[in-house]
């Protein structure tokens, strides 16, 4: 690569040098500019507390955007990391309130119901041959229905009425509310993070999937089983989506009317800026993180300024078409 | 016939040159309306660079070329409509919308430049208009049909109607027979006849031979860019146009080390797929070099592809070491000991944005794996240098993306990637197009060598005289089946050609 630049630095001239650096460390740049904007304008942006308070924000995007990054790295996509997420968050609840069962029996079938989704993702692209963005918009609007109705179309909380006229018996356990709170929901979403990061990096398995996503016919014919790792990428995608229901479940405690589905979106623009990050120039987990970063900065420093919630979404959409324009503005070259 | 006034084209003197070769040297052709003209010539002869210009696909070639005697000048593929010149390339879908109705393409060009400041469409009239035309042809497709519901076939035709609409004068068919069965060719050439009897001129560019014989009239032959002859076709046996096509044989120096030829290997009984094979029968011997001979489109890549499971079967089997093979896709093949070098090198074969040492060991990361699944930064850069070192690719280091290199180090290493793999069989798919002589030397030592520990090679080619330099034996294809089995010692380019383009 730094071969590669060298070249190109002698041939053209120093605005090519500028967007290459853009294009690296634009996202960087970003989140360093924004950073100095909001301390010099709130002096508490900066203190400890707050800088938790972001990243406690940022994890369940940041889970479910990793998500996303697995799907991309094999060529697709998947929209319903949302609507998963709002499954098994109902499932994990569920689990507690209305069947008083313990910590890991929510979670397993919190996890087992995400896994299937994925499964059947991963068969409707792979097998049936859906392109993946509408296969996965038809699950997403199925799953957010089929969260809805195992609610019964109210929210799921402790003491909660139940169909019977009874108050529901169970109650959350203590230790699932813990992985909601600081510092663990931080800490899951390091380790996911970093689990995908190295799965990616560092295995033979994430490194076919980066294959396939770059050329599926030369996969195939170099004896990759492209089909079992692209149903596999959906598999991994809707348990990080799940992951990241569960983590919302221990956060919140209730299950709102789709829940997880406000996630998608930001998820979506944390994977994509994460594109660039380093130069890597195509999806990671790490460069996902930083994309939850810049998103967390931003909506934190704003609410911090004062900007009033109507407004929030113009000044977010400008960051991130900031972000998008120096990743892609430099394939002109 | 009621023509008053035959219309005459001639291309005379044409050269054009690309960066490093005389593409065309002096050539010159003509043709009158109502006849069918063959061009034919060996790969590389020149036959669709002089039809590109003629289309109007070049705009830096010397030379003149008159319609009716008035001389004209032919740079873009516009002018060379203006003029009533069309061509139907190989690659129909190219020129096709696919989401739209056979009518609306026929009439594109009318909806496209000649709407005189219309804003609305009458459809009735674009339907019936390309249905008048449909129908000078006797062609049977109905106009409100979608593109994509076509077969190739029938879309080639939809092409050929489409330059009619547009005042037809002389239409070039670049291998329009490559692709289509039998009967479809049949069809197709009952539609050539019907726009002879339209004035058209036609000219049919054909690898089959028997073909030219049984519409065209009149032949111009291309070797290296120059015109090897031109006459009346009755003049000509199919011999003779053989000879013609060849010229001198280029001798390069490979000496295939000696080896004993062992056992059946692989075989290969009663092969048909869906839409191309049928009936392939073969065996492959280990230290064996075993060619496929064919022209293009004579399905040699569908049969490297079928072996390799990358297409399915509908009938006959694969027995490797007398066991019948049973996978239906790449993965269980590579398992099973193959190794395919596919013909289409930067679409199939390699990933151009990764860098050589992901190329090199892409398909056996697994030795490259401490603990099974984790990639070994070390292990693997120590056998991509390996690799670079015993094929002698030519780079600056091994994290270079794949797409900055030659064509024939990047031939190299998609050959190199199933070294590591320990294939037993490799089914080699036109492995020296693009390559330049040097890495061609490089690629027959390593054949070679593979042989001589004991693999077999399944050599695909069109190019005849490397076929006869390297392989053992070879099976000749025609038409999706083997026609021929000849030993390379007792053969020559003649008779493969020969069976090559449909002799019996």
């Amino acid at each position: 690569m730094s071969h590669d630049v060298s070249i190109k630095a002698k041939s053209t001239s120093h605005k090519h040098i500028i967007f290459e650096i853009l294009y690296k460390y634009g996202t960087i740049i970003t989140i360093v500019l924004l950073t100095f904007i909001f301390a010099l304008a709130a002096n508490n942006f900066l203190q400890g507390d707050n800088i938790l308070n972001i990243l406690r924000s940022i994890s369940i995007v940041t889970i479910i955007a990793t998500g996303i990054t697995l799907s991309l790295t094999v060529g697709g996509f998947d929209l319903s990391v949302g609507s998963v997420a709002s499954v098994s968050d109902a499932l994990a609840l569920s689990a507690f309130v209305w069947y008083s069962q313990d910590t890991l029996v929510g979670i397993l079938a919190a996890l087992a119901a995400a896994g299937v989704c994925g499964i059947i993702n991963g068969f409707l692209i792979v097998k049936v041959k859906i392109p993946d963005m509408l296969a996965t918009l038809a699950t997403m609007f199925i799953l957010q229905g089929l969260a809805l109705s195992y609610a019964r179309g109210a929210t799921i909380s402790q003491n909660m009425v139940m169909p019977n006229g009874n108050f529901a018996m169970g109650t959350i356990p203590s230790f699932f509310i813990n992985l909601g709170q600081t510092p663990w929901i931080i800490v899951i979403m390091l380790c996911v993070t970093l689990a995908v990061h190295i799965f990616l990096t560092y295995t033979k398995h994430g490194r076919y999937m980066y294959m396939i996503g770059g050329n599926l016919e030369a996969a195939r014919l170099s004896g990759i089983p492209v089909n079992r790792y692209r149903i596999l990428a959906y598999f991994l995608a809707a348990i990080l989506a799940g992951i990241g229901g569960i983590v919302l479940a221990a956060r919140i405690q209730t299950t709102e009317i789709n829940a997880g589905a406000p996630y998608l979106m930001d998820a979506v623009a944390a994977a994509y800026i994460g594109f660039s990050v380093g130069g890597a120039g195509k999806p990671n987990a790490f460069g996902t993180f930083i994309g939850g970063i810049l998103i967390g900065i931003l909506q934190n420093g704003l609410i911090i300024l004062s900007v009033p919630y109507y407004a929030m979404d113009i000044v977010k959409g400008l960051v991130l078409a900031f972000a998008l324009t120096v990743t892609y503005y430099k394939k002109k070259f | 016939m009621n023509t008053t006034i035959k219309n005459t084209l001639t291309m005379e003197d044409i050269s054009i040159e690309f960066p490093g070769v005389k593409a065309l040297n002096q050539v010159s052709f003509s043709l009158e309306s109502s006849t069918i003209h063959a061009l034919i010539g060996a790969n590389g002869a020149g036959k669709s660079t002089l039809m590109k210009i003629l289309a109007g696909a070049y705009n830096h070639y010397t030379g003149h070329i008159r319609i009716n005697g008035r001389e004209v000048v032919i740079k873009t593929p516009k002018e060379a409509n203006r003029l009533g010149i069309h061509i139907v390339y190989q690659e129909v879908d190219m020129a096709l919308i696919p989401n739209l109705t056979v009518g609306e393409n026929i009439m594109l060009d009318k909806l496209v430049n000649n709407m005189d400041g219309q804003h609305f469409i009458n459809w009735q009239t674009i339907h019936k208009e390309a249905q008048a035309i449909l129908s000078r042809l006797h062609i049977n497709i109905n106009t409100k049909k979608l593109i994509s519901e076509l077969s190739l076939a029938q879309k080639q035709m939809v092409l050929i109607t489409r330059s009619l609409s547009n005042q037809c004068r002389f239409l070039i068919l670049d291998e329009p027979t490559a692709p289509l069965s039998h009967h479809e060719t049949k069809e197709l050439f009952r539609v050539i006849g019907e726009l002879k009897k339209n004035d058209v001129g036609i000219i049919f560019i054909s690898h089959r031979l028997p073909e030219v014989f049984a519409v065209c009239e009149d032949v111009t032959i291309l070797r290296d860019g120059e015109i090897a002859a031109k006459d009346k076709l009755v003049n000509f046996t199919q011999n003779q146009l053989v000879e013609k096509m060849l010229g001198r044989t280029l001798v390069e120096n490979f000496s295939k080390p000696p080896v004993i030829i062992g056992d059946t290997v692989l075989e290969a009984v009663d092969l048909c797929t869906a839409d191309k094979l049928h009936n392939i029968n073969f065996t492959v011997h280990s230290g064996e070099i075993v060619g496929i001979a064919g022209l293009v489109g004579a399905g040699k890549t569908e049969l490297c592809k079928a072996l390799f499971g990358a297409e399915s079967l509908t009938a006959g089997k694969r027995l490797l070491y007398k066991q019948p093979l049973n996978f239906s896709s790449p993965h269980d093949a590579v398992t099973a000991g193959f190794a395919l070098v596919p013909e289409e090198r930067r679409k199939e074969g390699l990933f151009v944005e990764e860098s050589i040492a992901t190329n090199l060991t892409i398909a056996n990361l697994t030795a490259c794996c401490s603990y099974k699944h984790f990639i070994s930064p070390k292990a693997e850069s120590q056998v991509a240098k390996r690799m670079i070192e015993r094929l002698d690719i030519k780079t600056p280091s091994q994290q270079h993306p794949a797409k900055n290199l030659s064509g024939g180090n990047q031939q190299k290493i998609g050959i190199a990637k199933w070294l590591l793999q320990d294939a037993n069989i490799y089914i080699l798919d036109e492995p020296t197009k693009g390559v330049d002589v040097g890495a061609k030397k490089d690629i027959f030592d390593l054949i070679g060598k593979l042989v001589a520990t004991g693999k077999s090679i399944l050599y695909a080619s069109c190019e005849i005289n490397e076929l006869l330099k390297i392989t053992d034996r070879l099976y000749v294809m025609y038409d999706g089946t083997i026609v021929k089995e000849l030993k390379t010692n007792g053969t020559n380019e003649e008779e493969i050609l020969f069976y090559a383009t449909g002799g019996l």
